[in-house]
């Protein structure tokens, strides 16, 4: 569905994109992961046609994004990292004139609005001025904007950004909901979102790409790193006694701790021997010493800082399979 | 087609969201009333010797005539209050993202815009023209010359709006947009004064760029082929411009 080789963009000095490949597949939901100024922005104007590249191509549906950007772009929904959005017009309006704007049969668009309305939960506010609407609310038109003309991509930067948790969670459902018909690329820094929508992850750091694989890989590539939070289940912390236990489980290389003993919990960075799967017994070795095991989670922050550092270190087969291809 | 239609509405829309519309259609009519409340008194005090004497006066060249050349230069200092927005707001505000992906053309873009700033000008005429059925109602004018009068407003309307809407392109900022407008409005004024001391060439080639010997004919009733000529290039100018600014600008952003 989208097609993408040696995209390159470059900003007079600063090579913002460089050389980046992919191909996404039709109906997957797909994450740009990225620290701040990866390119993720770039990589999407590009994507939509907003801005043509220094170098390379990229195409969507089958149509290149230079030669021909008017059959890409019926072909997108779009929502930049700020929402487009007119202040001085209202929900209703605004949704008109995108439905119009993108090109809906003039007899349908009524309809198309009433119905994004109801998708993206703003039915209630349709004949406010969007001046007056909380950042969510923009947001959420920001976002019934991009799906109006029922697009076969859906390109989000940061759908989530400055939503609160609640409303976190319901553009995520809502995002996975208009999965399998659309296929749909959205950029974020957060890992918990990649893990929590998408089925694939493309990372980039300093405009390269440094990984593109299945979030299950990705955590399959993470158990060998933990997090742990501990508790004694009763008394005082025994901080030795606690490192020790970890440290002797079967499998373990390295237990580092990570932040300051807080309320009596502590936390630790466990690692294990490569490909070792060492969770099930560090849980069990937890729960013997009569310890409480508050959380024990894959260390994929571990990972998605090994990804985006300063050096390509950790420059995965993957990725240089498809920069290859 | 659609598509400019619907560009086009949506900035006739906005200016009438806030407060511009109407504060321009204000001024421009309370401007030109004061003009012609003027102009007729001055008139009826001129018709009266001048019946003393014997003569006659004619309503389209003592009042209409001077009444419309007042509103080509009243015109000339509020074009920039209505192009200045088009484009420089969309780029503030960032919804020039939505516009440069969605499914239209940047030809269509712009010809919406400027038709609706032509629009919201013809309005401003069509308001303040108002008082121009006194004398229908007191007088007996030719329309004619009226509506070529008229007509002259609209085309070099057209030719500054459009370089208006060029400028536009160029920045985020209404006010350095309408302040350019404006001083470049002025420039086309003033441009012919150096025909007043000089024939060099050069100063022939000042006073052809500038608007007002343009205006003169259609001030007087006749259309002269030369001046719609100017004015209909000036504006594709204009156009053309804004055209390859808006692709050198997905270029640089
Ligand atoms: N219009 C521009 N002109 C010059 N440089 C730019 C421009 N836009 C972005 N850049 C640069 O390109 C690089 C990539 O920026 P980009 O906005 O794509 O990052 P990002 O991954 O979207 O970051 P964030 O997570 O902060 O949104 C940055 O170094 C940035 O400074
Ligand atoms: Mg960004």
């Amino acid at each position: 569905m989208i097609r993408v080789e040696g995209l390159t963009k470059r900003y007079a000095q600063n090579l913002a994109v460089d050389r980046i490949s992919f191909e996404v597949e039709k109906g997957r939901i797909v994450g740009f992961l990225g620290p701040n100024g990866a390119g993720k922005t770039t990589t999407m104007r590009m994507l939509t046609c907003y801005m043509p590249p220094s170098a390379g191509k990229a195409s969507v549906a089958g149509f290149d994004c230079v030669s021909q950007p008017q059959e890409v772009k019926k072909r997108i929904g779009y929502l930049p990292e700020t929402p487009p959005l007119y202040p001085d017009m209202t929900v209703d309006e605004y949704l008109l004139f995108v439905g119009a704007l993108k090109g809906i049969p003039a007899g349908e668009l009524a309809r198309r609005v009433s119905d994004v309305e109801e998708r993206c939960a703003v039915a209630d506010v349709k004949a406010k001025l969007i001046s007056k609407l909380s950042k969510g609310y923009r947001q959420r038109v920001g976002l019934a904007q991009a799906i109006i003309h029922n697009p076969d991509v859906l390109i989000l930067d940061e759908p989530t950004s400055g939503l609160d948790p609640r409303q976190i969670m319901e553009t995520r459902d809502l995002i996975k909901g208009l999965a399998g018909d659309h296929t749909i690329i959205l950029s974020t820094h957060i890992l918990q979102e990649v893990e929590a929508m998408c089925e694939q992850v493309i990372v980039i750091a300093k405009g390269q790409l440094r990984a593109i694989e299945t979030l299950d890989s990705l955590i399959a590539r993470g158990v060998g790193a933990v997090d742990v939070e501990i508790e004694p289940r009763e008394g005082e912390l025994n901080f030795p006694m606690v490192k020790k236990v970890l440290e002797q489980t079967p499998g373990v290389t390295t237990v580092t701790q990570t932040g300051e003993v807080r309320n009596n919990r502590v936390r630790f960075a466990v690692e294990s021997s490569a490909g070792h799967d060492a969770r099930g017994d560090i849980a069990r070795a937890v729960v013997g010493a009569n310890l409480n095991l508050n959380e024990l989670r894959s260390g994929l922050e571990k990972i998605y800082l090994e990804l985006t550092g300063t050096t390509p270190a950790a420059a995965v087969p993957a990725a240089a399979e498809e920069t290859e291809a | 087609m659609r598509n400019i239609w619907t560009i086009c509405k949506k900035e006739m829309k906005s200016y009438f969201s806030s407060p511009v519309g109407y504060l321009l259609l204000t001024m421009f009519a309370l401007i030109i009333g004061f003009f012609f409340w003027n102009v007729v008194g001055y008139f009826a005090m001129m018709g009266q010797r001048q019946m003393q004497m014997g003569g006659n006066m004619n309503v389209n060249e003592f009042v209409v005539r001077p009444l419309i050349q007042n509103m080509s230069v009243v015109g000339l200092f509020l074009i920039p209050l209505i192009t200045m927005r088009l484009f420089a707001e969309e780029k503030r505000q960032g919804t020039i993202e939505l516009l440069l992906t969605s499914p239209i053309s940047d030809i269509e873009m712009l010809v919406g815009k400027w038709l609706s700033a032509v629009f919201m000008y013809g309005a401003m005429v069509a308001f303040a023209s108002i008082s121009f059925f006194f004398l229908f109602a007191y007088g007996n004018p030719d329309l004619k010359p009226m509506l070529v009068g008229f007509l002259g407003l609209m085309l070099q309307a057209g030719a500054l709006l459009s370089l208006g809407l060029f400028i536009s392109t160029t920045t985020k900022n209404q006010i350095i947009a309408g302040s350019t407008t404006f001083g470049v409005s002025l420039l086309l004024w003033t441009f012919e004064w150096v025909a007043g001391y000089e024939t060099a060439a050069w100063a022939k080639v000042m006073s052809y760029i500038s608007v007002i010997p343009h205006f003169e004919s259609f001030a007087r009733g006749v259309i002269d082929t030369k001046d719609v000529i100017y004015f209909v290039s000036l504006t594709f100018l204009g156009l053309f411009l804004t055209a390859r600014s808006l692709e050198s600008l997905r270029w640089r952003s």
